[in-house]
């Protein structure tokens, strides 16, 4: 699904370079359930912007599902992430003027969907998230779980192949972001690719497979097996 | 572009930002009714000043005797003269270009007494003698019947035309004029016709209150032999007042003994000189209205490019997320534009209803008013003119969207989520 080579980045900010991605390679298989950890500055973010596609790279190459994502257009960008990707942020980004319902509609209407139609296919993912009862209600009205979910339907509304999470729990207490991983899990469930960046070991130790980044490198790449007897490697490492 | 959730979208953004909105829209307003009313004002100017003057021919002029300041072939300085029938020949032989020559002359009257009686009923009024061709120079309304017309010049026919104000004074409302008898200075004349003037102020009053004799009438019945009062003269076609003027004080000059270089003797007044200094003065004027509109159009015109800076920069975070969900490029401009347009052609939309209704109630205030508002008069702006206004609004509109718009989709959409 993803497939990134010998991928640089740096920030110019000046005449400082300031080289955030130091050769990266990487494979994601469809279906897998992906957290990238790694302290401020490692490049997690930057990478995430990268596999979304809001952001271009200096060298390597990156192929999402078969396409060769080198600098195109916007419009071409705009397209992928709409048909591709589903993103899901930390701060939700809901839109406040606008009620669940027609958020969560919002990509189908970049399809140019009829208005009739995505209302409908809205409604019907709102109530697999169990917010059917809450469609009309704008974002300021909700809690910051609803939001997360209505955030995660808008997501998922575009059938995308991949779903890129920044910090999706940040912004929510344990309870709630338990919640959030839970319905995370069951839409990977379905065979949708998922990439979680997080700082949060536990919210990692849910996941099948732990990329840790150090300095814009790779230092560590875990799966499944083997993340529960790290997990329990860092309790001890606490006591 | 009829798209609901477009439209939706700009109704919201507008809403949420009702105290925004509403000044972005005033500037525009205020700029469109300054710019309707500036052009309104100048127009009733105009026509107030234009309508002074009646429909005075604007190639027509005017010549009176004064006393001379040169002694000349034996005469002092200091000498009245007078013009005489003889003086309306020469010009008319001599002087090329004349259309219309129309000497009058003032009837006798004791000044300040009332000279004109009718049964119970006396007035003092101005008593004209004139020509039929004084009114092509000068043109009055004709109320009822007619002016003097040629078969009483030759005849000298005593025959009258009087005022409105004469009407109104001499007879009941009920009563017909045409056929009654005037007493005029003593002598009896015949009503044959009324007529009102078609000036304003102190010129109307002076028409309106005066009696119009035949010239030979005047002459003969009031003992002024053939003497002439002063002439009112029109130039044809492709003949220039002004030169006729001149070849006309000449030839006065000439006839009455006058020194050539005495430019004081013979006094005159040309139409042509006047209309062509008020003509500057109005585009004078036009010219500085426009300016001074366009710049307040511009001004709000700024405004709002300026306003729509300040939206984009408040809205990056929400057009990052929409570009992040897949918003094209061009989606994202055309809405910022619709949204400037919108807000250019409401505001400027009613700034125009404004204009045209301040316009409209200044013209209401003056029509009640009557005769006596003077300078001012159907103060109006013409359809074309407020329509490319509001076209101009309208692109303006647009360039003030764009100028944005670029910015905003320039702005990455990760920069746009980072910015809290």
């Amino acid at each position: 699904m993803i497939h990134i080579k010998e991928l640089h980045k740096s920030y110019i900010t000046g005449t400082n370079s300031l080289h955030v991605l130091k050769g990266i390679d990487l494979s994601i298989a469809s279906g897998e359930f992906v957290s990238i950890m790694g302290s401020s500055g490692s490049g997690k973010s930057t990478l995430l912007n990268i596999l979304g596609i809001l952001d271009n790279y200096d060298k390597g190459n990156y192929r999402l599902d078969g396409n060769l994502i080198a600098k195109m257009s916007e419009k071409k960008a705009a397209a992928f992430r709409n048909q591709l990707i589903g993103f899901v942020f930390q701060s939700f980004n809901l839109i406040s003027f606008k009620n669940a319902l027609e958020n969560v509609a919002l990509p189908l209407y970049y399809q140019k969907v009829s208005r009739r139609k995505r209302n409908l296919i809205a409604m019907e993912y709102l109530d697999k998230m169990g917010l059917a009862e809450w469609a009309h209600h704008m974002p300021n009205e909700l809690s910051g779980g609803q939001k997360q979910r209505v955030a995660i339907a808008r997501a998922l509304i575009s059938k995308p192949k991949v779903i890129l999470a920044d910090e999706p729990t940040g912004a929510l207490d344990t309870q709630t972001s338990y919640e959030v991983m839970d319905i995370l899990k069951e839409v990977n469930g379905q065979g949708i690719t998922i990439l979680i960046v997080t700082h949060e070991h536990d919210i990692a130790a849910m996941t099948n497979r732990i990329i840790r980044l150090r300095d814009g490198v790779i230092a560590e790449d875990i799966r499944n097996g083997e993340v529960k007897k790290m997990k329990e490697m860092a309790f001890a490492a606490a006591n | 572009m009829f798209d609901r959730d477009r439209w939706q979208e700009i109704f919201d953004t507008l809403k949420k930002n009702k105290m925004r909105t509403f000044f972005t829209a005033l500037g525009v307003f205020w700029g469109i009714f300054m710019l309707i009313a500036l052009l309104g004002s100048g127009e009733g100017l105009r026509k107030g000043v234009s309508s002074g003057m009646g429909d005075m021919a604007t190639n027509s002029m005017f010549m009176w005797t004064q006393r001379t300041t040169m002694p000349f072939k034996g005469f002092p300085r200091g000498r009245f003269y007078n013009f005489n029938n003889g003086d309306t020949k020469a010009m008319i032989d001599n002087i090329t270009g004349i259309e219309y020559i129309a000497p009058r002359i003032q009837g006798y009257s004791q000044e300040g007494n009332n000279n004109v009686v009718r049964g119970e009923r006396t007035g003092a009024f101005t008593i004209q003698g004139d020509y039929p061709a004084y009114n092509l120079i000068d043109p009055m309304n004709i109320n009822q019947g007619r002016f003097i017309n040629d078969n009483d010049i030759e005849q000298t026919r005593k025959v009258a035309v009087i005022g409105k104000r004469v009407q109104e004074e001499m007879f009941k409302p009920e009563e017909n004029p045409i056929g009654e008898y005037l007493r005029i200075n003593g002598v009896y004349f015949q009503i044959v016709g009324v007529v009102s003037s078609r000036k304003n102020d102190n010129e109307a009053i002076r028409d309106n209150q005066s009696i119009y004799l035949p010239f030979t009438t005047v002459q003969k019945t009031y003992n002024y032999g053939d003497i002439v009062g002063w002439y009112s003269i029109t130039a044809k076609k492709g003949f220039s007042v002004s030169d006729i003027e001149t070849q006309a004080k000449a030839l006065m000059r000439k006839r009455h003994s006058i020194d050539p270089a005495d430019t004081r003797a013979v006094g005159s007044f040309n139409v042509e000189n006047q209309f062509q200094k008020m003509t500057r003065l109005f585009a004078g004027i036009a010219g500085l209205i426009w300016i001074v509109g366009i710049g307040t159009l511009l001004a709000g015109v700024i405004g709002i490019s300026n306003i729509m800076l300040v939206v984009i920069k408040e809205r990056t975070k929400e057009i990052g997320i929409q570009r992040a969900i897949g918003a094209s490029p061009g989606t994202i401009i055309s809405q910022i534009i619709t949204e400037s347009v919108f807000l250019t052609t409401f505001a400027g939309y009613f700034g125009l209803v404004a204009g045209v209704g301040a316009i409209e109630l200044v013209n209401n205030i003056i029509k009640k008013m009557g005769d006596s508002a003077g300078m001012f008069k159907d103060p109006s702006v013409s359809f074309h003119v407020a329509v490319s206004a509001l076209i101009i609004l309208i692109i303006a509109g647009v360039i003030a969207g764009i100028i944005p718009a670029r910015k905003a989709v320039k702005i990455k959409p990760i920069e746009a989520l980072r910015y809290e």
